[in-house]
Formats: structure tokens, C-alpha cells, sequence
């Protein structure tokens, strides 16, 4: 599904752009724990989570995730829009709680990260 | 409205600590910050997180969670179990994403709540 | 890969809740990779294993070094703190265990999956640790042949 249509579907909004809008995204990993993101076998391009803090586009920079959306209309504080700028992370941002996203994302037929080994 | 049963049995979940199945389950909440879940989670959420330690049980009864799903194929601690026993609720497992389970949870609440 | 490659190392402080400086020496280490063209799923091991252990030592210790060196041959990170040290390192290499208090489990870590993630990412994976005084950590990633056709 191209970025486009993810920011559409889930009514969000790009806050740092650094990908073009026909970025094709097939997996998702939904976690709130940095360490589960870091755990991912394979890597995705979106990470779904509530946490609004910089770290998050730290790990998502290290585990080779392009695209972070945070959830719930969580605040998006400027050293979290300066941290995805720095390092080239496309952050949008979605009023709809996690539950709805994926759902969404699901029905859609995107996957999920493959965990583990 | 599903039942926490209906819920076991449709995603094939691991029951490790039994508290009421037959509660209903009115929504679904995801999280593994327990701030969060305890601003945002509502009444008979079912609870999908990764977290397995026992302030998990604490944060369930406070918020009147109808269950727990623990993710990713972790364990619950034995502490948690303990917990969850002792203040009846239910805590399961599955070996699924929360990507996974919260996909198939949506597609089972939408449906269950035309009915 | 160029066998007269020269060896390029790099020494990092880090301070125990520091958390807004956390992932810079990984993050360097990353681009030092990269640049030297070092296949992307070893990069991504050496990174990953990198700041994992960085973040334990924010996360757990007072203070430490983390310190990298990148020859031909292996991707070499250690990573020395003084700190409360580790009392039972098998059960701390458990998936799950964490001792990390709640204020750290809202920021998104505490989840036990550091350790067991470093051992993973690890092709050699040394932990050692004094209690009332520190852990040493020692990882390498080797750069062979072998190496690249797993994980290209
Ligand atoms: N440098 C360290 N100093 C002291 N204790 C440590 C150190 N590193 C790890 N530990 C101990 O080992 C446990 C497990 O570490 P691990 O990295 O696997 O998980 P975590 O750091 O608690 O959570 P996560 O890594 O998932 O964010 C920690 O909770 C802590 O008790
Ligand atoms: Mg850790």
C-alpha cells in the first residue's frame, strides 16, 4: 500500500516528510517497547506505536524503518520533529488508537514484521 | 457483543490465568505503556500487549479489563499468574504479532457488533 | 572487500539516564558501516547489537564507554560501565527479565529483549560482570564470506 494511501486511510497527517507519497508499504510492526522493534527478524517500513519520544526515531533509524506513525493524536513534541529530520524518518501522525490503525491496515492485507530469528 | 470464550476459542489463545470468560468483550485497547492504557483503555476493553509483568493484573482491575492478551509468544511471569488468579483476571497468551491479533480482533468486533 | 582497508575505531562516553544523547555512538557506527560497504544485514546486526548495549548502560549503569573497531576481518564493540552490575547473567539473558523500574517501561524499554537481542545479532557474545561494580560486554561481528551470503 503506497504511503499516500496509509495516511489517508487512517485520517493522519505527515509531519516529517522524507519519503515520496508512492512508497510502497507491506509490513508493520505495532509495538510501544523499543527492544521489540529491535527484535524484528525482517525489516518493515511502518512502526505504528503511542510512544511520542525521539528515541523511537532512533530505533527506527537503527532497525532500518522508514516510516513511524504515532497514534492516538499523541503530541509530537519538536525534538521528536527534529530527530526524524536529522535522520531521514517519515513521521505521521493519526488521532485513531492503535486498535484501529491496524485493524485497518490489516483488512488491507499489509502484514506484519516477522519476529524472532 | 463476544464473549472473552468466543475470543479464545476464534483466535486459538493459551489460557494462563482464568478469571470470567464469559465476560463480554466491548472494545479492544492496545498498548504497552501502562500510563497509557490506564488514560485510555475503557470498561470490558480486551487488552493487547507484550508486557508480561505483574502490574499488568493491577492495571487490568483498576481499568475493569475484561482480559489480557500477551503477544509474541511471551510467557506471563509466574507473579503475574499468581496475581491474575487471585484477582480473577484473565490473562492469554498467543505466539501472534500484535499486528496479527489486532487485525483479527477488528475483523471479529466489527462483525460481532452488526449482530 | 579491500584487504589494505585501514582499521577505523571510534570511543563513545555514555551516562547513566541519559536518554537524550542515547543512540549516538550506535547511530555512528551505523554510517561508518555503511560507508565501507559492509552488506546491509550486517550493519544492521552490528547496529542493532550496538545500541541495545548502549542503551543498557543508560538505561542500568552509571556511566561507561562504549568503543568500536571495524577491520577486514570482524566488527568489534565493547562496552564497559561501572554500575550496579549483573547478579544472575543467566537469567538477565532470559527473554522477558527486566529489572527496569516503571518510569523506563513508559519510555518504551524494559522489555527484557536487549540482551537476548545482542546475542542474536552476535556471531561472539561476551558478558561478564562484577556486582557493586560493572559489566564488560564484548561483541563481534565477523566479516567474511560466509557472513555475507547469510545475510545478503
Ligand atoms: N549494563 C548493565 N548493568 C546492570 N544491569 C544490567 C546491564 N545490562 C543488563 N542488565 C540487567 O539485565 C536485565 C536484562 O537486560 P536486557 O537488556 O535483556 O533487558 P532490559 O534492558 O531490562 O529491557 P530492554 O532491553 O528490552 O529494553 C536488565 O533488566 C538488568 O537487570
Ligand atoms: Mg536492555
Amino acid at each position: 500500500m503506497e504511503l499516500s494511501g496509509v495516511v489517508e486511510l487512517v485520517c493522519g497527517r505527515i509531519v516529517v516528510k522524507e519519503k515520496d507519497e508512492s512508497f510502497d508499504i507491506t509490513a508493520v510492526c505495532t509495538t510501544d517497547m523499543m527492544s521489540d522493534v529491535l527484535h524484528f527478524a525482517k525489516k518493515g517500513e511502518l512502526l505504528v506505536t503511542s510512544l511520542n519520544q525521539s528515541q523511537v526515531i532512533m530505533t527506527a533509524e537503527i532497525a532500518d524503518i522508514p516510516v513511524v506513525m504515532v497514534v492516538l493524536g499523541k503530541k509530537i513534541e519538536k525534538e521528536m520533529t527534529a530527530m526524524a529530520e536529522k535522520k531521514h524518518i517519515t513521521l505521521l501522525s493519526t488521532e485513531l488508537p492503535m486498535f484501529t490503525v491496524c485493524g485497518m491496515l490489516y483488512a488491507k492485507g499489509l502484514k506484519s514484521c516477522v519476529n524472532g530469528k | 457483543m463476544l464473549t472473552i470464550h468466543d475470543i479464545v476459542e476464534k483466535l486459538g489463545l493459551d489460557v494462563k490465568a482464568q478469571g470470567d470468560l464469559q465476560k463480554d468483550v466491548a472494545g479492544c485497547y492496545i498498548s504497552d505503556l501502562l500510563s497509557d492504557v490506564m488514560a485510555n483503555s475503557k470498561d470490558h476493553d480486551l487488552w493487547v500487549t507484550l508486557q508480561t509483568h505483574p502490574n499488568v493484573v493491577a492495571v487490568a482491575v483498576i481499568k475493569g479489563i475484561s482480559g489480557v492478551i500477551i503477544t509474541n509468544n511471551r510467557t506471563p511471569e509466574a507473579e503475574t499468574v499468581k496475581k491474575a488468579e487471585m484477582e480473577k483476571v484473565t490473562i492469554l497468551t498467543s505466539p501472534h504479532s500484535t499486528f496479527d491479533i489486532a487485525g483479527r480482533l477488528y475483523q471479529l468486533l466489527m462483525s460481532g457488533s452488526d449482530k | 572487500m579491500a584487504s589494505n582497508r585501514r582499521t577505523i575505531e571510534g570511543c563513545f562516553q555514555l551516562m547513566g539516564g541519559a536518554f537524550a544523547g542515547a543512540g549516538a555512538a550506535s547511530s555512528e557506527l551505523k554510517t561508518v558501516l555503511m560507508s565501507l560497504g559492509v552488506p546491509q544485514g550486517i550493519v544492521r546486526r552490528a547496529s542493532i547489537a550496538a545500541f541495545e548495549a548502549e542503551m543498557n548502560v543508560i538505561i542500568h549503569a552509571v556511566a561507561g564507554t562504549l568503543h568500536y573497531e571495524v577491520t577486514p576481518a570482524k566488527i568489534h564493540i565493547d562496552v564497559t560501565d561501572m554500575g550496579p552490575g549483573i547478579e544472575d547473567i543467566d537469567l538477565a539473558m532470559q527473554e522477558g527479565y527486566s529489572t527496569a523500574p516503571d518510569w523506563v517501561r513508559e519510555m518504551g524499554w524494559g522489555a527484557g529483549m536487549g540482551l537476548p537481542n545482542i546475542k542474536r545479532n552476535a556471531d561472539a557474545f561476551k558478558l561478564d560482570s562484577v556486582v557493586g561494580e560493572g559489566t564488560t560486554l564484548e561483541i563481534n561481528i565477523f566479516l567474511t564470506e560466509e557472513n555475507y551470503a547469510d545475510n545478503t
